[in-house]
């Protein structure tokens, strides 16, 4: 995870203005903004909005429409359990709920050093390895609680 | 739902928009049915007579095809499509029902309802609801979903689950909306709001939150409600919703009505047809009428919720008199407010002359009952003291396009601006002022037509979400003769005329002339910008795109007329439109945005003291004859007082008596102090209102007027579109209108004996060329019809001039600019022009009474935050506004809206009372007062200045009615 910068109007301006040439921007600004800042800060809608010639509304349908994108930051890692139906045919909805109380945390709660933040995914396309789960953007097959807890232990 | 069937009333929803392709022939159900190419299988079936189920889809919006009710099954094709979003093919062979699709639908339906509250029967929505009807199409009959053992059903219904938690997907009603409430629990996600905003209103104000069984619908970004959010409340929303999700708060109070009424708005020009929905004689809901003409089923947020005025208690219901202004009103019987209106205006003819006494008639009210009002001048008082509030904003529009063309009108219908490519908007701002056009203009700027704008404010439409202007000219205030024939400078040098066009339909010598006019370096785009401000380059541009880039159409307002050259720029207008050949078929024209409901009309039925109905001029005998002979009097030859003449003439003690139908002179006259001057030096003044207005402060005798439900009558909107309206109600002050001016002209001895305004119809068609075949009952029949309307025309004219001009060949006019006397200077160095918001409507007296004031509670002046710094003045401080004709005060707001010297306000509010700061400039050849240019001066203030309280007082002690006596 690239760490999050400081929202400047400046930074968000800048990110803006390298996608508006782009049939379709909004999509590429959105996942410039989080690969930036760590998630699309609230004071950056606005300025899409305006530059986009589109209205809070639509912006706001967008980014909620996507699980990906984060109004806050992330923790520094991020692991993601899949909990869909092959998964949970292969004991996904039991490694979840260790994996939550080994870390004492809800789904899709960080922790409070912002070490690590657990998030619910629907189907990794790892079913045949279930349980699958993500950790910082790397794919697990046959997870295990403990092994997955340990990798976000730093 | 309804009292009676209209022919042309009906109602069905047929699923997806009309197309016009080639016809195409197909079976439905074994039922032969021909539509035009592109048309959807569901709009087919329903043509047929065969309702296909839906719930996403509606007529208004392109389908979307998410709800999945409407699957049928077409022969040789795989699977079961949707039929909203399958257009129909030759020979196309479609069943809508099988075991297959019924099963389907049932399935569908059953996963709906597992997520909906079961509360039909206290529902607002009970029995206008599309869900419990499609439930019921479908043959719903269980419902198998349960919770899980030991769990609860995850829904969106319940705010706390069976254990007793809350429930995190449920979320509270956002009754935040004066006039709708969004109940989320309700919401079954078809899409319809979101799509309504976005295809008709325009707006984008909703959106989808969130995705799968979390989506919601959203108004605004993550921390606004309704009322925060860009939502404009047209109610698009809450007329495409199937279910009580977007409900009209007036439906939760009083229930769903029973019948209704199809009748037409009383605001704006634009005239939008609506269906006024009663139980009994109690109005429930407003709603926009599909088969409207002008309004193609789509309304705003006035005429659809701000008609609570209509019963405020603030109406006046009885007669008022009073000897002198200084004593408080008597309220008195209807028999002795007329009886003593009478006798005070004859005994002021008797003694001062026939001349002395005259009438104003209103824009507001509808065409029979300014028919009357005028003919009482000229039939009773036998003097052609009639003018009308129309004076005020479009009589250069009269006369200057009928100096060009030959009708004083706008040349196109509504419909017109589907086809234009290139639009061109001057001092008129749609989007507030006509917004049912306004988004119809959107909507074809969506599909890529251009637009231009020439105002000094950057109004909305210059850049709103998904629409941008390709040129705004911020000129400065007063230079719009300079800019526009700047324009016939570039296109006419630059060899962008249709000469064709020209040749065949326009005087080709008065072109040469003018040519040679335009031509004149003075005129260049160059030559001009130190005086308009506006870039030489980009004034070349802009006219370029209107004369290269297709059908290019001209709608103006206002911003026009209101100037001292308001004639000159309307003739600058026509001739623009000439030279490009823009006139005589659909997606050009010349159109002004009128801005009253019947402003068209007043002039129409011969308002104006110069001019019989028809626009016939007083002094020609043989239109004198025509009424003579109708009316049995002598008619006087000589034009009378316009406005403000009559107030002059007051001042000097020649005028004495008026009355004053439907208008509020004093507060929407210009220049207030001298308005009152003369309204107080009168000895009988007749105020004819729903409200005491502030004329009603100079007032006699005060007859409560009804309003647009409790009439019939026509009004004839900016295409000439005269429409019907309607009674809904019995009149709450006992009479119509039309009758107390029938009232007041009997007693006065005139034996009158209208019993409909049907027959005052018949008069005017009798008497006036352009009515000629226009009666009720083919209104009844057709809904509407536009003016010429006679044996040429008898189906009416939605466009005019198409093989040649009215006037028979086009007159291009010479349009000098002369500079307005109104000058900025050391003492005034800003200045001020005016104009107004969505939510409030003129003079404020309706708007002000209803719930639109959580929009707009008072007027504030738009400043340029260079202006303010250098007078050290902040957002919302209180400021001085001055001119040489007076002063007043109000909030300032700083926005680059306006232009650095350049001031905005709005005239809504009495308190503000702007027009004491407007000067009598007016334009040479109408007098139509120049209210968009004022020297002004801004200095902080500490609040309301000392005119203000004064007329507060004034005001207040002038409003005290006594007691009955009884």
């Amino acid at each position: 995870m690239p760490a999050s910068q400081t929202v400047s109007p400046a930074g968000v301006e800048e990110i803006i203005a390298r996608h508006l040439h782009r049939e379709g921007p909004l999509l590429p600004i959105l996942h410039d903004l989080q690969d930036h800042f760590g998630c699309i800060p609230a004071e950056a809608r606005p300025a899409i909005a305006a530059a986009l010639n589109i209205t809070q509304a639509e912006v706001h349908g967008v980014i909620s429409f996507y699980h990906d994108f984060r109004e806050e930051p992330a923790g520094r890692h991020v692991l993601k359990i899949c909990r869909s139906e092959a998964c949970q045919s292969m004991g996904g909805t039991a490694l979840g709920e260790a994996v939550l109380t080994l870390l004492g945390l809800g789904w899709g709660e960080t922790s409070a050093d912002g070490r690590i933040t657990v998030e619910p995914v629907y189907c990794l396309g790892l079913c045949a390895c279930a349980p699958a789960a993500m950790v910082n953007g790397k794919l697990k097959g046959r997870a295990e609680a403990k092994a997955l807890v340990a990798e976000v232990s730093a | 739902m309804k009292d009676f069937i209209i022919p042309w009333d009906d109602d069905r929803d047929l699923g997806t928009p009309a197309k016009t392709g080639a016809p195409v022939t197909l079976s439905v159900d074994g039922v032969e049915v021909t539509v035009p190419a592109g048309t959807s299988v569901m709009r087919a079936a329903a043509l047929a007579g065969i309702g296909v189920p839906k719930l996403c889809a509606t007529d208004s919006l392109e389908a979307f095809g998410s709800c999945r009710l409407c699957v049928v099954e077409i022969e040789g094709r795989r699977g079961t499509p949707a039929s909203c979003t399958t257009p129909v093919a030759p020979g196309m062979v479609v069943r809508t029902q099988s075991e297959k699709v019924k099963k389907i639908r049932r399935g569908v339906m059953e996963l709906y309802i597992s997520d909906h509250p079961l509360d039909c029967l206290t529902c607002a929505a009970n029995g206008d609801c599309e869900l419990q009807d499609m439930a019921g199409a479908v043959g719903l009959r269980d419902v198998r979903y349960e919770a899980p053992e030991n769990a609860a059903l995850a829904n969106h219904v319940t705010p706390r689950n069976t254990s007793g938690e809350a429930n995190p997907l449920w979320q509270a009603k956002d009754e935040s909306n004066p006039y709708f409430t969004y109940d989320p629990s309700k919401c079954i996600v078809c899409n319809r709001c979101v799509r309504a905003c976005e295809e008709v209103q325009g707006t984008f104000a909703l959106t989808i939150e969130g995705r799968g069984f979390d989506s919601r619908v959203k108004a605004g970004g993550p921390l606004d409600d309704f009322l925060s959010s860009d939502c404009v409340s047209c109610g698009a929303c809450v007329q495409a919703c199937p279910t009580a999700t977007l409900q009209e708060k007036s439906v939760i109070e009083l229930g769903t009505p029973e019948r209704s009424v199809i009748t037409t708005c009383a605001y704006c020009g634009v005239g939008c047809s609506f269906k006024a929905e009663l139980n009994g004689d109690e109005l429930v809901r407003m709603v926009p009428h599909k088969h409207g003409e002008a309004n193609r089923g789509h309304s705003c947020v006035k005429g659809r919720f701000a008609w609570g005025y209509a019963s405020h208690p603030d109406r006046i219901l009885h007669p008022m008199i009073r000897d002198s202004i200084d004593e408080p009103w008597r309220e008195v019987s209807w028999e002795e407010a007329i009886g003593f209106a009478a006798a005070r205006l004859r005994g002021l003819q008797e003694k001062h002359g026939r001349k002395s006494i005259g009438v104003i008639t209103s824009s507001r009210c509808t065409n029979e009952e300014t028919f009357l009002v005028q003919k009482l001048a000229r039939g009773v008082f036998l003097n052609n003291n009639t003018d009308t509030c129309a004076r005020v904003c479009h009589s250069p529009t009269g006369y200057g396009l009928g100096q060009a063309f030959g009708t004083s009108a706008g040349t196109q219908n509504f419909d017109s601006v589907e086809q234009s490519d290139v639009v061109l908007v001057i001092g008129a701002n749609p989007t507030d002022g006509h917004p049912v056009f306004g988004s119809r203009l959107k909507k074809r700027l969506r599909q890529g037509a251009k637009l231009i704008v020439i105002d000094p404010r950057r109004i909305d439409l210059v850049k709103t979400p998904h629409v941008e202007a390709a040129h705004h000219l911020a000129l400065r205030p007063g230079t719009n003769v300079a800019v526009v024939t700047a324009m016939a400078h570039v296109i006419v040098t630059e060899g962008l005329y249709d000469e064709a066009f020209i040749r065949e339909r326009c005087d080709w010598d008065e072109f040469q002339e003018y040519a040679a006019f335009v031509s004149d370096p003075r005129h260049a785009p160059e030559a001009v910008e130190a005086l308009t401000g506006v870039p030489a380059e980009e004034l070349r541009a802009t006219a370029r795109t209107f004369a290269t880039g297709g059908n290019g159409a001209i709608y103006y307002g206002l911003g026009v007329t209101e100037h001292s050259q308001g004639s000159t720029t309307v003739m600058g207008i026509a001739n623009l439109a000439m030279l490009t050949g823009n006139i005589g078929r659909e997606g050009v024209g010349v159109n002004p945005l009128r801005g009253q409901n019947n402003v068209q009309g007043s002039c129409d039925m011969g308002s104006f003291p110069h001019e019989l109905p028809g626009y016939r001029h007083v002094k020609n005998a043989d239109v004198r004859a025509i009424f003579e002979q109708a009316w049995g009097v002598e008619i006087d030859p000589e034009p009378g007082l316009r406005i403000n003449n009559m107030l002059d003439a007051a001042t000097s003690g020649q005028f004495k008596g008026l009355y004053c139908q439907g208008e509020d002179i004093l507060q929407s006259d210009p220049d207030t102090r001298h308005v009152a001057a003369g309204l107080a030096a009168m000895e009988c003044v007749i105020v004819h209102d729903l409200f005491l207005n502030e004329t009603a402060n100079y007032a006699h005798v005060f007859l409560p007027g009804s309003t647009f439900l409790e009439k019939d009558g026509t009004f004839t909107n900016a295409e000439r579109r005269i429409n019907r309206v309607r009674r809904v109600m019995a009149p709450r002050n006992g009479y119509a209108d039309w009758e107390i001016t029938q009232l007041l002209a009997n007693a006065m001895g005139a034996g009158w004996s209208y019993a409909h305004p049907s027959e005052i119809m018949a008069e005017i068609a009798a008497t006036t060329p352009g009515f000629a075949n226009v009666n009720y009952e083919m209104l009844e029949e057709r809904g509407s019809v536009q003016w010429p309307c006679n044996d040429d025309t008898p189906d009416g004219s939605p466009i005019m001039h198409v093989d040649g001009f009215v006037r028979g060949k086009g007159r291009f006019m010479i349009t000098e600019y002369v500079a307005t006397e109104e000058r900025t200077g050391p003492r005034f160095p800003l200045l001020l022009t005016t104009g107004r918001i969505l939510s409030q409507y003129n003079v404020g007296a309706q708007t002000r009474r209803t719930e639109n004031t959580v929009w707009h509670q008072e007027d504030v002046l738009e400043i340029h935050p260079h202006d303010a710094e250098t007078r050290g003045i902040t957002e919302g401080d209180w400021v001085k506004l001055a001119s040489r004709s007076g002063e007043t005060s109000l909030r300032a707001t700083l926005t680059d809206r306006v232009s650095p010297g350049v001031v905005y306000t709005t005239f809504h509010h009495p308190g503000t009372q702007a027009n004491v700061i407007t000067t009598d400039f007016s334009d040479w050849a109408t007098n139509c007062p120049e209210y968009k240019v004022t020297a002004v001066q801004v200095s902080p203030s500490n609040g309301p200045t000392a005119w203000q309280e004064d007329y507060e007082d004034r005001a207040r002690r002038a409003r005290r009615v006594l007691p009955a006596a009884e």
